[in-house]
């Protein structure tokens, strides 16, 4: 194969990049190693990199509105680097990254065994990296015109029962005693699912179950177990059934609830609206994964925390990526791309209101996260 | 058409004056007025609704006494044929109304030449013409497979077609009319997949999956048409002695030449809104890719349906996407028009 | 072609009296060729079609029933009491939309062929191919921002007026019983693709209407008929397999319609006529456009054997549609 000039010179300064992360990955300085491999070549000189080529990512479509953040961040510190993203759904993108369409992945959910031992195929011996860069807070939405609260507060309790059907109507006593200053209409609920399957139900299920298995007896599902039932495809889906009539009520990435009321959640004895701080707490009190490794970053959340001021229904979406790619080039753009998004500038961008409106992850984790993305290399 | 309008039978009954429907219609809405005000107060559906109902039954009933039963039932037919029409309109308005409407809040010269690079959250810049070049390869690509099969197929079944192959094709055709849009997706994505391996993604497997959508549309219009072609003209053909090809092509299809253009309009009309096979094959992109054999490509029809779900600030770039592809439509459409106005032969309505 | 031109006839020669070879026999047997070719590629094309999905439809139709329980969105079902509910769902929505599209057509068709001034006319015709060209994407958005509001009303009334309740009480749930807000529900879908496939037949039906001879209509009318009897005893038989070849080109539509069922239905998988109620009904379609991008497994090879379904349900339809058109081949100028 031969190449042409200006790529084998960019070869050669991503061979010098790696070494120079090597090297710092001895003296055991992650952080100094995250700004080299944020920039790339260094050496190169400039306020730009000259890393070139392109990555492609596909999955989750919880994560779309960040990742177009991200992109167009990286874009503008990697000029010659072109990343897309294509959200076909977690599933879809995990079987993508597993057979090589593309080469890092977005998804709701960590990989299960069977995937993680085909990945080890995929990334030519090396193994598969899960971080969870975006953690986005799930809203509880309700379309109440009549109500004037900023919020209505339900115990986990009262919203298993709302979306198990057996709260029927927004003035029952479960609703009303928990909101003694709001005056709730005489309405029947009219509870909202996703049609389609998807990490939102997942995270909203999980949570029911956690908090209150005898309401919600249906277990942690992707597909909603209910029949019968308003629903929507997408969250776009969602939104607008929820906006259709009166006394609806479904869930919702909170980015998207826009005018629609918002279920303040009962966290211990308090209760807790969303907001992305809220939700980047429960990061913190939540223990890894039993599977979880050093380059697997995967979390068990403590969903049934009562841990004062965290909002529990939140959605994790893992940024999936090989330790080991065939060329120079690949492992040095996704190691770049994966260490901006997990940059204190990358996580704020995706945590503007009018990007994603996600909750950044804390220093803590970053440090992980630098330290496994480390670990990319070239094969042979 | 001139020649049928004003149908002059002779006639022994009185007819009603030109201006009793006018009359018959004021009366009804003022009656369809006068009703509502009865009941919850008058809508402006309302009361068009129950007017259209009053003027249906008064109108036949004044006839019937007037003008005798036959001529009832005309004036009965033409108001319903006449109500199918406003009907259908209603929705067909209303939904030309609502992309116009919400169209123009985001659509201009720079909606039309630029991309998505660099655009996220509630930015309002960005546009559509990466998905205008990735339409334009895709429903072009589908095109070059499936007019030429189509249009040959027709004549296939038209002009040689005999026995069981020709009855088969015939079944068939309609059968693969049928095919769901998703279907033909996912065996173009498959044919791609066993060829090219699973990271290829280009714009021509989209193509492949319209032209599958799209052939047996053609080939239905396409025959249709050329049936329609009387058999005196290929006779009066054959008779001066111009081989059954010539005739074909110089005779039976330029005859049909306008009914075989409004018809691949109507197929590619069909199949330049696919969304469901586009979003399995060709996927989205944020930039303009020139090259239709590598890479995936934005198209519209995905472009608007990505715009919508992400919502926010992009929704109104769905419906300025909407009406772009409304807006190519027309014109593909009215070039069609001008072809089968200057090759159709003269004197043929 | 243009070679294959030369030998039989040049224009400028003098006329004489050919002996032996056909005019055109090597234009003729090309043209013949390519024309077949193009007949028997199409068949091809279908058989791959087919056998890619029946291929990859195997390991689910012959799958033990246990099988489909670690495939989330089949809720436990195996497939065939699976498939059933999104059979009926696909069939009655498309149902309703042929009911509601089909008359509507016909009246449109008729009234730009012969009952709107010429002029008008052709403005009109022109204004329906338009709307054949609207993405399916688009008419779902419509039907959620404009047809569910507009519908809401009617529905409830619907659901509520007095000889519904009184059925309910003494007869038993109507197919209009439990209409629940937003209009989500089978028959709004049903609306949605009537609308859809409405450009599409109209386009069809007035051509052919259009075509009609002018000595038949002349015929009747000097005859004394009316406007209409002309029309019945001229147009309609004329347009017969017109019209049903154009109602299987809009129900081709219908069955197979993806995005708009799945913008404006909450989907179910039961087996019943409540049309008004949220949740009962899903066509196959979007079922597959709605789960595909998060199946994995058995779930896709699931997903592809109801599409195999589908294809087989079109082509049952397709059959009956095209033995109903035989009996009428009369009809074809060209027969």
């Amino acid at each position: 194969m031969k190449l042409a000039p200006s790529r084998r010179l960019a070869g050669i300064s991503v061979i010098s990049a790696l070494a120079l992360t090597l090297a710092a990955c001895g003296g055991g300085d992650g952080d100094d190693t995250s700004t080299d491999g944020d920039t790339g070549g260094d050496n190169g000189g400039g306020a730009t990199s000259d890393l070139s080529g392109s990555i492609a990512g596909s999955g989750a479509s919880s994560q779309e509105n960040a990742v177009g953040g991200w992109i167009a961040g990286f874009t503008e510190a990697n000029p010659g680097v072109t990343v897309s993203y294509d959200p076909t759904g977690s599933g879809t993108g995990r079987e993508q990254f597993l057979n090589g369409t593309v080469l890092f992945a977005g998804s709701d959910a960590a990989m299960s065994e069977e995937e993680l031992a085909s990945g080890v195929d995929r990334c030519y011996g090396g193994e598969v990296i899960e971080l969870p860069l975006y953690v986005s807070p799930i809203a509880v939405i309700y379309n109440l015109p009549s109500v004037e609260a900023e919020n209505i507060n339900m115990d986990p309790a009262t919203i298993a029962g709302v979306f198990a059907g057996e709260i029927t109507n927004w003035n029952d006593p479960a609703i009303a005693d928990a909101n003694p200053d709001v005056e709730l209409p005489d309405l029947p609920i009219v509870p909202v699912n996703r049609s389609d399957e998807s990490g939102t139900t997942e995270n909203f299920t999980e949570y029911l179950t956690a908090t209150a298995a005898d309401v919600w007896t249906h277990g942690p599902v992707e597909t909603w177990p209910i029949s019968g039932t308003q629903s929507g495809a997408q969250t776009s889906g969602m939104i607008d059934t929820v906006s259709g009539a009166e006394g609806t009520i479904g869930y919702a990435d909170a980015s998207r609830a826009g005018d629609l009321g918002t279920v303040a959640v009962g966290v211990g004895e308090e209760y807790v609206p969303f907001s992305p701080e809220a939700a980047a707490q429960i990061l913190d009190v939540s223990p890894a994964a039993a599977d979880a490794t050093d380059l697997r970053l995967t979390i068990d959340l403590a969903r049934d925390t009562t841990e004062a001021g965290t909002y529990p229904i939140v959605l994790v979406s893992y940024s999936i990526a090989c330790s080991v790619y065939e060329t120079e080039e690949d492992a040095a753009n996704v190691a770049a791309y994966l260490t901006y998004v997990a940059s204190p500038e990358g996580q704020d961008r995706a945590a503007q209101p009018d990007v994603a409106g996600s909750a950044p992850i804390s220093d803590d984790l970053r440090e992980r996260v630098t330290a496994a993305l480390d670990q990319i290399t070239v094969a042979g | 058409m001139t020649v049928t309008t004003p149908p002059v039978p002779v006639r022994t009954t009185r007819k009603l004056p030109k201006w009793a429907p006018v009359a018959v219609l004021a009366v009804s809405l003022l009656l369809a007025l006068g009703i509502q005000f009865l009941g919850d107060g008058p809508t402006i559906a309302g009361v068009f609704f129950i007017g259209a109902i009053l003027f249906a039954i008064l109108m036949t009933v004044t006839s019937r006494v007037v003008e005798g039963e036959r001529w009832a039932k005309d004036r009965l037919a033409t108001t319903l044929v006449t109500f199918a029409f406003i009907i259908a309109l209603i929705p067909l308005v209303s939904l030309l109304w609502i992309v116009v409407g919400d169209g123009l809040t985001r659509f201009s010269w720079d909606f039309l030449t630029t991309d998505m690079t660099g655009i996220f959250g509630q930015m309002v810049e960005g546009g559509a013409f990466h998905a205008i070049i990735g339409t334009v390869y895709v429903t072009g690509i589908a095109s070059i497979i499936a007019i030429p099969l189509g249009i040959f197929t027709a004549i296939y079944l038209v002009e040689y077609g005999r026995g069981p192959l020709s009855r088969g094709i015939t079944v068939l055709v309609d059968v693969m009319t049928g095919i769901p849009s998703i279907v033909a997706g996912l065996f173009a994505f498959t044919l791609f997949l066993v060829i090219f391996g699973p990271a290829y993604k280009a714009a021509v497997i989209g193509g492949v999956a319209l032209a599958v959508l799209m052939t047996p549309v053609v080939v239905r219009s396409v025959e249709e048409m050329l049936r329609l072609v009387p058999n005196e003209l290929r006779e009066a053909s054959y008779a001066l002695g111009v081989p059954k090809w010539l005739t074909i092509v110089k005779v039976v299809l330029r005859t049909a030449i306008a009914g075989i253009t409004t018809g691949v309009m109507i197929a590619i009309a069909r199949v330049i809104g696919e969304t469901a096979p586009l979003l399995l094959t060709v996927g989205i992109a944020t930039g303009v890719n020139w090259d239709a054999f590598d890479g995936r490509i934005a198209t519209l029809p995905v472009f608007v349906y990505r715009q919508y779900a992400q919502g926010g600030a992009s929704a109104d770039r769905a419906w300025a996407g909407a009406l772009t592809l409304i807006l190519i439509v027309m014109l593909l459409n009215l070039i069609a028009r001008l072809v089968s106005r200057y090759f159709s032969p003269k004197g043929v309505r | 072609m243009a070679v294959a031109e030369s030998p039989p006839s040049d224009p400028e020669a003098p006329p004489k009296v050919r002996v032996g070879r056909t005019p055109g026999r090597l234009g003729n047997r090309v043209f013949q060729g390519i024309s077949t070719a193009s007949g028997i590629f199409i068949l091809i094309i279908l058989a791959a079609v087919a056998i890619f999905l029946l291929v990859r439809a195997w390991p689910a139709l012959i799958a033990a029933p246990s099988a489909f329980e670690d495939v989330g969105f089949m809720l436990g079902r195996d497939l065939w009491s699976w498939v059933w509910p999104l059979l009926f769902g696909t069939a009655i929505s498309s149902v309703i939309a042929l009911v509601v599209a089909v008359p509507l057509s016909i009246g449109i068709g008729l009234f730009i062929s012969h009952y709107a001034p010429r002029r008008l006319a052709q403005g009109l015709g022109y204004l329906i191919d338009l709307l054949a060209a609207i993405p399916s994407v688009i008419f779902g958005l419509w039907g959620i921002q404009w047809l569910q509001p507009l519908v809401s009303p009617l529905f409830t009334w619907l659901s509520t007026n007095g000889a519904t309740a009184w059925l309910e009480e003494n007869v038993g749930p109507t197919i209009f019983t439990g209409y629940q807000a937003p209009a989500r529900n089978i028959l709004t879908a049903g609306l949605v693709l009537a609308i859809m496939i409405l450009p599409i037949i109209t386009a069809t039906v007035r051509e052919v209407f259009l075509q009609t001879p002018r000595l038949h209509e002349e015929a009747s009318l000097a005859l004394g008929a009316t406007r209409w009897e002309m029309i019945r005893q001229a147009v309609l038989p004329f347009g017969r397999s017109g019209v049903i070849s154009a109602t299987m080109l809009g129900l081709g539509r219908a069955l197979g319609e993806t995005m708009a069922v799945l913008m404006v239905l909450s989907p179910g998988y039961l087996i019943n006529f409540y049309l008004l109620q949220p949740g009962q009904h899903q066509s196959i379609a979007a079922n597959i456009a709605s789960h595909f991008p998060e199946a994995s497994g058995l779930g896709v090879d699931a997903l592809i054997a109801s599409g195999l379904i589908l294809f087989i349900m079109t082509f049952g339809v397709n059959l009956i549609a095209r033995w109903i058109i035989s009996r009428r081949a009369e009809f074809s100028g060209a027969n």
